[in-house]
């Protein structure tokens, strides 16, 4: 039982005074609270160097208790593996004898691919990462999907570069501190990246659910053309995320679209490349040759 | 005099009594950073409010209704969600408890576990709101579910780490 509060102040004019300016302070930074958090909701980056700082402070920290015990990969994600178990392993039996019949066509359209490449000579235009690090630890008490990468201003990473593993991507810089960096994972609800269908190149985009898997949508929605096993990889359009990095396999058609899940695991991936932002014009560039003298303009009088 | 030994009545230090509060409330925020889990959902509860409230609902007159200020912005430091969030919402549950500790006078353990649970349900849902304005209600509100009941699951749990805590503070010398 908690004693009783005595927060009515009795007759001193003094006590009055300061439990009225409490309220008064409290009020008042609420909504200073309230108009900053919508502040920072608009402007995301302005704030974020704010945050950026205060983890470096405790980034020291993260580097020691992950050296230790290693990355606690997952907890979530082990518990649903063993209620999902049984129907997993039937639907895992059946995609790996899907995959074997087509891993046995892809080969030979690989070899095509190799020739047909050569023959045009494209040149690969800055495939090589900025940097690599490791996912030190991510936020995990809110609904933002936000994690801290071990590398920052030191190793070149920028805001808006794009981050990818082994497996595929797995999301892009929101900002980088002395010597560590924020990433948005592509599963955050706020995250969109265009995909296309690795099989047949249908454009779609994948929308964040927050809870580690994608929501694939497509223009059209009246004919839901995916199914099962489709593999998504990055279209390059609209920049940032280069093209042809993978990002999720479809593991249900949906009303509007389908369920993906990503194939990059941020849990448990090792070690993460940084990658140059991709802008158009690089796509440009690779068509077109290089322009030539560029015409002059004639001054205006 | 005999400065030894503690004197007969001797109160707390008045250092640790007002730091030991402040400190779990700033260790617990600041935890979930230092872990080495790479989360692909809410997983945590929110440890740094948890300790807020109990703490509040534990010493109602201990801190002044303004402490959410600096402790909700040391929480939007760390927690991901837009800063000024935990300000705003901290201070609110402040606010909150001061008035319901005038209208329940004799607060019992289900009353503290129903006041707590209800604020952190409220504080949690709305924050995610904040967070995600543009995404689809429904879904950000399911997604803070699953966090909002093992919060409120775990309140007794951080209700009794408080008490032990409350009982370090106070401990004489």
């Amino acid at each position: 039982m908690v004693r009783p509060a005595h927060r009515r102040p009795g007759q001193s004019r003094k006590a009055q005074y300061s439990l009225f300016v409490a309220y008064v302070i409290a009020v008042t930074g609420a909504m200073a609270g309230l108009l900053l958090a919508l502040l920072s909701v608009v402007d995301p980056v302005g704030f974020a160097q704010l945050r950026i700082a205060s983890q470096e402070i405790t980034a020291p920290v993260a580097r020691v208790s992950r050296s230790a015990i290693g990355s606690i990969s997952g907890i979530d994600d082990a518990v649903s593996a063993y209620v999902g178990a049984g129907t997993q392993n039937r639907r895992l039996r059946k995609e790996l004898a899907e995959t074997r019949r087509q891993l046995v066509a892809t080969s030979s359209l690989q070899e095509e691919n190799r020739q047909l490449k050569t023959l045009l000579k494209l040149q690969e235009t800055d495939k090589a990462a900025i940097a690599n690090g490791y996912l030190l630890t991510s936020t995990s008490t809110s609904t933002k999907r936000i994690a801290l990468l071990s590398i920052g201003r030191n190793l070149g990473v920028a805001s808006g570069q794009p981050v990818r593993g082994a497996d595929g991507l797995i999301g892009r810089i929101l900002g980088s501190g002395p010597s560590v960096s924020q990433v948005l994972l592509i599963t955050d609800v706020d995250n969109i990246v265009p995909v296309r269908r690795a099989r047949d190149g249908l454009p779609a985009l994948a929308y964040g659910r927050g809870n580690g898997d994608l929501d694939i949508r497509t223009l059209n929605i009246a004919n839901n053309p995916f199914k099962p096993g489709d593999i998504l990889v990055t279209s390059g359009t609209g920049g940032i995320y280069p093209p042809n990095i993978p990002v999720a396999i479809v593991i249900r058609r949906q009303d509007d679209g389908a369920l993906a899940r990503p194939l990059a695991d941020p849990a448990k991936v090792d070690a993460v490349a940084v990658l140059r932002p991709y802008t158009p014009q690089d796509a440009e560039a690779q068509l077109a040759p290089p322009p030539e003298a560029v015409p002059e303009v004639p001054k205006a009088p | 005099m005999n400065q030894k030994g503690p004197r007969l009545g001797e109160p707390a230090s008045l250092w640790r009594m007002r730091a030991v509060p402040v400190i779990t409330v700033l260790v617990a925020s600041a935890l979930p950073l230092m872990l080495p889990l790479v989360a692909s959902s809410p997983v945590l509860p929110p440890l740094g409010l948890l300790f807020f409230l109990c703490w509040q609902l534990l010493r109602t007159e201990m801190w002044p209704v303004w402490i959410g200020i600096p402790l909700g912005l040391f929480d939007d430091l760390f927690s991901g969600a837009p800063i000024g969030t935990a300000v705003f919402l901290w201070t609110a549950a402040s606010i909150a408890i001061a008035y319901v500790s005038q209208r329940i006078y004799w607060r019992g353990f289900f009353h503290d576990w129903a006041i707590g649970a209800l604020l952190v349900a409220i504080i949690q849902a709305v924050a995610a709101l904040i967070t995600h304005p543009d995404a689809h209600t429904g879904r950000v509100l399911g997604l803070a579910l699953p966090q909002i009941i093992v919060s409120i699951l775990l309140l007794p749990l951080f209700l009794r780490l408080t008490g032990k805590f409350d009982n370090f503070r106070l401990k004489r010398r």
